[in-house]
């Protein structure tokens, strides 16, 4: 038997949840009408008595596929590396003993407040210098965003682990990377994992640098992809939403996937364990 | 099988604090040699040189005949038991013990063989293919344990090995170690802070205090015969009873007074301590070697502690907490007056000003 305060509490969890998803349910929706009942009267309707899928089959004859697959290499590239980049730095900010430790984590963490429009002219102006535009060396300026913040979540996995764990790899016999690859990152897995997912989806979403560094069509990733669905005149809203809901897809099915680990990332070290 | 020497050893570290200062000890092959003392006396910092995983600043350590100084921890040939045990908790219970030998690339063969018999001296066969995370502290220890025997290294190290387990399982564990140190025949050295399994485990015990060896002997003799006023102090439980005074003749006799004026009270000494006539010395003596008497030096009662057999009893004399034990049956309470006497032979004698022994 419920408390009464328990049935308050879940129904205060459930309009807030109504209220997170809703949008996503009816960009859904929307993507299966047809577009002369996306706007005027019928607009408000939940469901339409036409409801079909010729919106998503218009996209996969465009452009979307080529942009989608645009992002997961683009994306992926940059998850693979930053990750890799943050848990060698983190590892050294963490653990190894050099002079400017601290400094060289806060400088770290100041470069990411730079604003995105504040660096996207000089980075624009020396990838055009240096032939980049329009290529996957895009990756290059999403690893710097991504890189800090990564950093500073795996500094704080790196910290958790306890010292005896080296110590005790040093006394079998294990070298540092040794230790580091077999002991260390193990441990801290959730720690990548959440790193990995925050820096894969931050890329996925991302929108300006993209349309500033890959503006042929060739090289679109999705969510430009997304804005270029428009006529001289209109929007087509009925691919924009379907192509949200193709797009949302990867992200939510990884999330999914991993939510424990993420869950278990975020919130590691905030109770004494 | 190795012997294990330090030549005044000592520890800086970079921000100035000596933990180890100049110390000289050695623990002979096969010997069960226990590091004991309060925290921050620089017992650990010693066991982790020994280990390799502390730089020793300067001095020389020596496993075996070969000075180990610049070698690494990992061809000391020396294992480690970690007081938080220190398992990989990735790795099942059989991958934990078997990795050191994995990255030594020894066959596959005697691996199984030394974990499985290994796991069978420790009673966790039934276990190697569970993670850490499923197992109770007892077990975890003994796969820490498991861990160090199955590298059949020339020296244990042992880092408090028992201070996260329950009481009951420490004493246990305690006479696992020590049946295990018989079988395995290997050289020891425990780090410990609890004065009963220094007492129960060393074949000797180095009492260290504040960077420096205060003692080095068998546990007899570290009880019988403390060095100083810090080892008196340290071991025994309730501590050892401490009266300053002096040593003054008396009718021909050697006498320790203590107490002032009409208070003041006069135990009779062993006449050879007449060479220490005059001087401020402190009387140490065990709660077990005092006894409730009809005569004898007076007390109020503060406390008391009843441990079934045994009463302990408290009270206060130069503003010093004392104790004595007496029998449960005795039915003392506190506020209670009694008299106390003293077992002359029991009595030890320390310098006040240095604070070592003074011997007959």
């Amino acid at each position: 038997m419920k408390s009464k305060s328990e049935k308050y509490l879940l129904m205060a969890i459930s309009l807030y949840l109504l209220i997170i998803v809703f949008p996503f349910i009816w960009v859904f929706l929307t993507s299966m009408k047809p577009e002369s009942e996306i706007w005027g009267r019928k607009a408000l309707r939940i469901f339409s008595d036409n409801m079909s899928f010729r919106h998503y089959q218009t996209l996969f004859r465009g452009n979307i596929l080529n942009a989608l697959k645009n992002s997961l290499i683009i994306s992926t590239i940059t998850t693979v590396y930053v990750t890799t980049i943050a848990s060698l730095s983190a590892y050294a900010i963490a653990r190894l003993k050099f002079l400017g430790r601290r400094a060289m984590l806060i400088i770290i963490l100041a470069t990411s407040m730079f604003p995105q429009m504040i660096v996207i002219g000089p980075i624009y102006r020396t990838f055009v210098r240096l032939g980049w535009t329009n290529s996957y060396f895009i990756t290059l300026p999403y690893s710097m965003i991504a890189l800090p913040i990564s950093i500073f979540i795996l500094v704080s996995h790196f910290s958790k682990i306890p010292r005896e764990m080296e110590e005790s790899a040093i006394m079998d016999g294990a070298s540092k990377a040794r230790t580091f690859f077999s002991i260390i990152l193990p441990l801290a897995m959730p720690g990548i994992f959440t790193a990995a997912i925050m820096t894969f989806i931050g890329v996925w979403n991302e929108f300006l640098l993209s349309l500033t560094l890959n503006g042929n069509e060739a090289w679109h990733t999705a969510p430009v992809a997304i804005s270029f669905l428009r006529g001289q005149f209109e929007i087509f809203w009925g691919q924009v939403t379907a192509a949200t809901v193709i797009v949302t897809i990867p992200t939510l099915f990884i999330v999914l996937l991993f939510q424990k680990q993420i869950i278990s990332g975020i919130t590691a070290g905030a109770v004494k364990e | 099988m190795a012997s294990v020497e330090l030549r005044e050893v000592w520890k800086i570290y970079p921000n100035g604090f000596e933990a180890v200062k100049g110390i000289d000890l050695l623990i002979e092959d096969k010997e069960f040699m226990v590091l004991v003392g309060p925290s921050g006396c620089g017992k650990s910092t010693t066991l982790r040189m020994v280990a390799g995983l502390e730089e020793v600043s300067k001095g020389e350590l020596l496993i075996g005949d070969e000075v180990v100084n610049e070698v690494n921890p990992k061809d000391r040939d020396i294992a480690m038991v970690f007081q938080n045990y220190a398992l990989y908790p990735h790795m099942s219970v059989e991958k934990n013990m078997s990795f050191g030998l994995r990255l030594q690339k020894t066959p596959k063969e005697e691996i199984n063989e030394r974990v499985s018999r290994a796991a069978e001296i420790l009673g966790i066969s039934h276990l190697l293919k569970n993670k850490p995370k499923k197992l109770s502290g007892g077990q975890r220890q003994r796969v820490a344990l498991g861990r160090a025997i199955v590298r059949k290294p020339r020296v244990f190290l042992m880092d408090e090995p028992l201070s996260n387990l329950d009481a009951k399982l420490r004493v246990q564990m305690r006479a696992e170690l020590i049946k295990l140190h018989q079988d395995l025949q290997t050289t020891f050295i425990y780090v410990t802070h609890d004065q009963t399994e220094a007492m129960t485990m060393g074949t000797r015990i180095c009492v260290m205090n504040d960077g420096l060896i205060q003692q080095v002997a068998d546990p007899e003799t570290i009880y019988h015969r403390p060095a100083n006023l810090f080892v008196a102090g340290f071991i025994g439980s309730p501590q050892m009873n401490f009266l300053k005074g002096k040593l003054e003749e008396r009718e021909a006799k050697v006498v320790f007074t203590f107490l002032k004026e009409e208070e003041a009270h006069h135990v009779e000494m062993d006449p050879s301590l007449r060479k220490y006539l005059g001087r401020p010395v402190t009387l140490g003596i065990r709660p077990e070697h005092m006894h409730l008497a009809t005569e004898g030096v007076p007390a109020e009662v503060i406390v008391t502690e009843l441990l079934g057999s045994d009463l302990n009893i408290y009270f206060r004399w130069q503003e010093e907490l004392m104790s004595v034990k007496a029998q449960a049956s005795s039915r003392i309470q506190s506020g209670g007056r009694v008299h106390i006497e003293f077992q002359p032979d029991k009595i030890h004698l320390f310098d006040t000003d240095t604070g070592e022994r003074l011997e007959a």
